[in-house]
């Protein structure tokens, strides 16, 4: 189920936030109320619901059997290996935010985990010293100035303010994975990656579920704080108490 | 360091106690009375939570919501505890003179196959020691991400409201947990 249901996801996808954005932008104007941080809580609120449906039935019952039934050492291999497939782009996103000598890194890990560590399987470059960063044309488009343009949260791909979902959206078409044949290795691809995903989210699900007095704004400003630490590299400037 | 000390020995009895490795939670929230609470301020962060609202709350209130998030943020802490297994915690060098009253440690999980995690500690040097007074997990700090959800209960019921909803959420919780 899951697989049909990724494929179709990233299919539709560009087509697909582009017709959510220009909805939401559109109730926007009416339904717009208190928070500053959330100017369209009135469309984020029901696509939360959605998403906890499709969550609770497909995402994290498949997510716990995937990481009950396999081995940690393969598990460590799976995300190694997106984590590789993902260095490029990493790469590209430091050189555009100026970070050069990160870029360097970002393609040398690239380089000595696709051949030493065998695709990719095995994260040989942290290893030796080569951190992994963490960039992402969102961040990009904050370093040059973008501001975040209201927060949204869609289903299936959770929180994403305005500027994140084009970020996302850019960031399709420089994913490896969308470009392996045949298609079905690559939905079967993109599928496992999404299934890996989740799973490494599922120990903060207990914290979320019983720290919350309302899980949709916990979600919600924890996506915030952590994306504006991740725009500053993990050294955010200090906010005023 | 404090911080360092405080969690290599949690962390040890984590790693030989298999009751909590398998999601006891009273049995952290123990230990995590025992160990870490002493270290904390709890009021300073209840005081971070709620923002300029808790100028306006009275000594009893404050006395009240501190002991009812306490309550609540040691559960969460406990939480997260137990989904400790395979991870190391690495201390990267803090920046500090000795005149400092504030103090950032930073640390960072790491556990194979993933991006590590940073998670970072606020100390504040009192007459008792130096005292934590905020988490940051991966740059979302425990405490302050209550601010908007603090924020609402206010406006809907007041500071009295608040500190209703937040006991009515750890009743819950431990009623839960007895199932």
């Amino acid at each position: 189920m899951t697989d049909s249901f990724c494929a179709s996801a990233v299919r539709g996808t560009q087509r697909l936030l582009v017709g959510a954005l220009v909805f939401a932008f559109a109730c926007s104007a009416a339904l717009a109320d208190g928070n500053p941080n959330d100017p369209y809580e009135s469309f984020n609120r029901p696509m939360f619901a959605v998403n906890e449906v499709i969550d609770k039935y497909a995402a994290k019952p498949v997510a716990q059997a995937y990481d009950n039934v396999v081995p940690l050492p393969v598990k460590a291999s799976v995300g190694n290996f997106f984590g590789n497939a993902g260095d490029l782009w990493v790469g590209v996103n430091s050189a555009l935010q100026g970070k050069f000598g990160d870029a360097g890194i970002d393609l040398g890990r690239l380089l000595i985990n696709s051949t030493v560590g065998i695709f990719g399987l095995f994260d040989v470059a942290s290893e030796l010293g080569l951190e992994r960063h963490d960039e992402d044309f969102g961040q990009t488009m904050a370093v040059w100035g973008a501001g975040g343009g209201g927060y949204l949260f869609w289903p299936v791909l959770g929180p994403r303010n305005v500027r994140d979902t084009i970020g996302f959206a850019v960031g399709t078409y420089a994913d490896p994975v969308s470009y392996v044949r045949p298609v079905s290795v690559r939905n079967s691809m993109a599928a496992l990656r999404f299934v890996d995903i989740r799973a490494s989210l599922l120990p903060s699900d207990k914290v979320v579920e019983e720290a919350a007095l309302d899980k949709y704004a916990y979600i919600r400003d924890a996506y915030l704080q952590r994306r504006r630490n991740q725009i500053f590299d993990g050294r955010p400037p200090r906010l005023d108490d | 360091m404090l911080v360092q000390r405080v969690t290599d020995d949690v962390l040890e009895i984590i790693r030989k106690d298999k009751d909590i490795q398998n999601g006891d939670t009273h049995k952290v929230i123990e230990l995590v009375d025992k160990k870490v609470l002493p270290h904390f301020n709890f009021s300073h962060m209840t005081a971070l939570a709620l923002g300029k609202e808790w100028r306006k709350a009275s000594p009893q209130q404050q006395q009240q919501l501190t002991a009812e998030f306490k309550t609540l943020l040691v559960r969460t802490y406990a939480n997260a505890l137990t989904g400790y297994k395979n991870q190391k915690v690495v201390y990267k060098p803090t920046k500090m003179a000795p005149t400092d009253t504030d103090v950032l440690v930073r640390t960072e999980v790491q556990q194979p196959g993933s991006k590590p995690v940073q998670l970072d500690y606020s100390l504040e040097k009192l007459e008792s020691g130096w005292k934590v007074y905020d988490v940051v997990v991966a740059g979302i700090s425990l405490v302050t991400n209550y601010r908007d959800q603090f924020g609402q209960e206010v406006r809907n019921g007041g500071i009295d409201g608040l500190i209703a909803s937040v006991a009515a959420k750890n009743k819950s919780l431990e009623a839960n947990s007895k199932k």
